[in-house]
């Protein structure tokens, strides 16, 4: 393939991993950034968002778009639930205090993650595509001194992961809407700058905290619901978006929105190009590379303010 | 604020930035750890025991569900007939994880903890290559069901066995004829980045060069890897052949991605069914299949010229004609590899009842009984078709079926002879020690 289209391909499959990771890493940074909880059980959230597409695509049959708009509407809200649940029976009990919240997160991925396997079993399920077309795209070329359009072999992207992509960035800025402009929003940002002062002001942190630690999870099952008909659910698919969700956030600065979307972007175009154009294995490399750099060079992340 | 304690006002101490990496790291770490093994206490001996390692979670799951079903098929059918020697047949199952380090933790467990008499049903090549060296140390035979070509390349040892499943280098030499005179000479091959598919990339890419083909590109695909189509790129467009062999939980992705990255200008493709197991080829997304080749061990599809045995072996499975469960039409069979478990059971039973098997001290009797095994005619006990064992390289060579994609259904087109698919000797193991 010419280098034009390689790159043109390369881009749109990166933009499309990009759109769920930054909803992952937005919903983890949401969490570490109001509760300071690092929640190593966020790629389950995101599992389980999977397979609960899965299992409502499923029974409701019919129309692929029937069940797929169902289980985005109804699987973030019930692993949200779960996630608050969680928070208020295990993360709560603990006091929130750092290392006992990591530790509690660890125990609640193993138990979900077999619990999905125990129900769900091990077993790799597709969710049909509300729509999928595929759509060939032109490419421009000089013949003969003037500019002409032709169809390269094999570059093409379809409906749905457009959709995916737009999907993304419609969910990002509600999620910045919410935080900005909204009421709950306000009281997010107040129990994460001080959280003493605002129980001091009458704002109920507990059901803050309970409330962001679903709308976290919740993202995460979002983009999985997302991305379920292009993948396949899968009791492991887990760890992948947690590892670099971890990346993103840490690169973008915990606990900041903008920074969580920039390095989402980079992080998951740089994995398209860098993998179709040398290999995947470099991609995760060079990731990594890059969170080394950033924590030397940059600790509280690119855009991640320093805390006294 | 309050005085009870039991409130969310314990201030957090300030995490630092190293201590959140601590603690991630901490936690990758613990993430990464197995499950505990669950133990289980030894039995009398009076059935034969076989233990069977089993993919039962991890990359091979799929084939763990179905090569679980045809071992109780068979054993079923085999105690059924008054089991072996007289004695029951027990199977002693436990899951490696589709992991090399759990796979010989499993063999350790068969010999040392279940008193199992010989071990068996490994299938992906890099379990069976982490377990046999422990099977071979507590000279427990062991049996695999892998396709992989580790054992006949002498990589092994005495005690390993693949007498139920021929090996890769057998089949891709068995296919290249066809492939070269049928569907063209320039091939580009896709396969996972692993010992199974590194066979696949050795002996076709050898195979169609002596057929006067050549291979473009060899594109390696690690086999846990969820998204395909940013490899796709690298396909060279003078491919006049798409080989593809792909495993692991997101198969149908590949595929569907191949033909999305295609669309109505595919080259020719011939695949391993590996990259279709336990798949409905009516899946949506795959009509481009239309008209591709795929090797199967064993036709998915009851073919109209189906033999007795082959019938009988698909109705004791519990398996329709088009390859899934009678109980569950959505439940796709690995029926492509799955036969290798049965014929490989029966093997067992015939090599016990040949050595006159009564305990764990017979257990190099057992194997010189299955060395000294040759042709195995098509049977009940081998409904694949006929066999030819070679007690040298401890390797089975058999029939391979070529099926096209035709109205969504998978029609044989070709089956080989078992002159096709022979090679030289690698190695000699009855002339090692036990």
């Amino acid at each position: 393939m010419e280098l034009g289209p390689y790159l043109l391909l390369a881009t749109l499959e990166g933009a499309v991993m990009a759109s769920v990771l930054a909803l992952t890493a937005v919903g983890l940074s949401l969490v570490f950034g109001v509760m300071r909880v690092v929640n190593i059980a966020h790629g389950e959230f995101y599992m389980l968002g999977a397979v609960f597409a899965w299992y409502i695509a499923h029974w409701m049959g019919g129309h692929p778009a029937l069940g797929f708009a169902v289980a985005l509407v109804v699987a973030p809200l019930v692993v949200g639930a779960i996630a608050v649940a969680a928070d208020m029976t295990i993360l709560k009990r603990v006091s929130y205090d750092p290392e006992r919240t990591i530790v509690a997160t660890i125990g609640l991925l193993y138990i979900i993650q077999q619990l999905t396997l125990m129900g769900y079993g091990p077993e790799a399920r597709p969710v049909a595509p509300p729509f999928n077309t595929r759509l060939a795209l032109p490419w421009f070329e000089f013949k003969d001194g003037a500019l002409s359009m032709y169809w390269p072999w094999g570059l093409s992207t379809t409906s749905y992961k457009l959709a995916v992509i737009g999907a993304a960035i419609v969910v990002l800025l509600g999620v910045w809407a919410m935080m900005a402009r909204t009421r709950i929003g306000l009281l997010m940002r107040a129990t994460q700058q001080d959280r003493d002062m605002a129980q001091a002001f009458g704002i109920p942190v507990e059901r803050v905290y309970a409330l962001v630690f679903g709308i976290g999870a919740g993202l995460a099952a979002l983009a999985a619901v997302l991305i379920v008909p292009i993948q396949q659910a899968h009791y492991l698919m887990g760890a992948d978006p947690l590892l670099l969700a971890f990346i993103v956030v840490i690169i973008g600065g915990l606990g900041s929105l903008p920074g969580t979307v920039v390095a989402a972007i980079l992080i998951g175009l740089s994995d398209g190009i860098i993998s179709v154009f040398f290999s995947p294995t470099l991609a995760k490399i060079l990731a990594t590379l890059l969170v080394a750099l950033v924590l030397v060079f940059r600790p509280q992340g690119l855009f991640g303010a320093r805390r006294s | 604020m309050t005085d009870s304690p039991k409130t969310t006002s314990t201030t957090p101490k300030g995490i630092s930035r190293r201590g959140a990496l601590t603690g991630l790291a901490a936690g990758v770490g613990a993430a990464s750890l197995p499950m505990w093994a669950r133990y289980t206490h030894a039995q009398t001996a009076a059935p034969i025991k076989i233990g069977f390692q089993i993919h039962r979670t991890g990359i091979g799951a799929a084939y763990g569900r179905w090569y679980g079903r045809t071992t109780d098929a068979a054993v079923k059918v085999i105690n059924d007939a008054g089991g072996i020697n007289g004695r029951m047949v027990e199977i002693v199952a436990e899951d490696d994880g589709t992991d090399p380090r759990r796979g010989a933790e499993v063999v350790e467990k068969f010999a040392n903890q279940h008193g199992c008499d010989v071990g068996f049903g490994t299938l992906f090549s890099h379990v069976v290559i982490g377990s046999a060296p422990r099977a071979g140390e507590l000279k427990l035979p062991y049996f695999v069901v892998s396709e992989g070509h580790h054992v006949a390349s002498g990589m092994l040892n005495r005690y390993t066995l693949q007498p139920g499943i021929t090996d890769v280098k057998s089949q891709v030499q068995a296919m290249a004829p066809y492939v070269a005179n049928n569907l063209g000479k320039k091939v580009t091959m896709i396969f996972p980045d692993f010992a199974f598919g590194h066979d696949h990339r050795d002996y076709f890419s050898a195979a169609i060069e002596a057929q006067g083909g050549e291979v473009l590109a060899q594109i390696a695909i690690p086999p846990a890897e969820t998204s395909f189509t940013k490899y796709f790129p690298k396909i060279p467009r003078d491919t006049e052949v798409l080989y593809h062999v792909m495993v692991g939980p997101a198969v149908l992705t590949f595929v569907k991605e191949l033909g999305e990255f295609f669309g109505p200008s595919r080259p020719e493709m011939f695949g391993f069914i590996d990259s279709l197991e336990a798949v409905d080829i009516a899946s949506p997304g795959l009509e481009f299949l239309e008209g591709t080749y795929m090797w199967e061990g064993m036709c998915r599809e009851a073919q109209p010229d189906a033999t007795e045995h082959a019938a009988f072996y698909r109705a004791a499975l519990g398996v329709d004609a088009r390859g899934a469960s009678i109980s569950d039409p959505t439940d796709v069979s690995t029926y492509g590899h799955m036969f290798g478990c049965w014929e490989t059971l029966h093997v067992i039973k015939a090599g016990m009842e040949a050595s006159g098997y009564a305990g764990p001290d017979d257990r190099t009797k057992l194997i010189e009984a299955v060395e000294a095994m040759s042709e195995m005619p098509e049977s009940q006990a081998h409904p694949q078709g006929a066999k030819l064992f070679n007690g040298k390289t401890h390797q089975v060579f058999g029939h391979q079926n070529i099926s096209r994609v035709e109205n969504g259904r998978l029609v044989r087109v070709h089956r080989t002879s078992i002159e096709d698919t022979l090679y030289p000797d690698e190695v000699d193991y009855t002339t090692q020690s036990f």
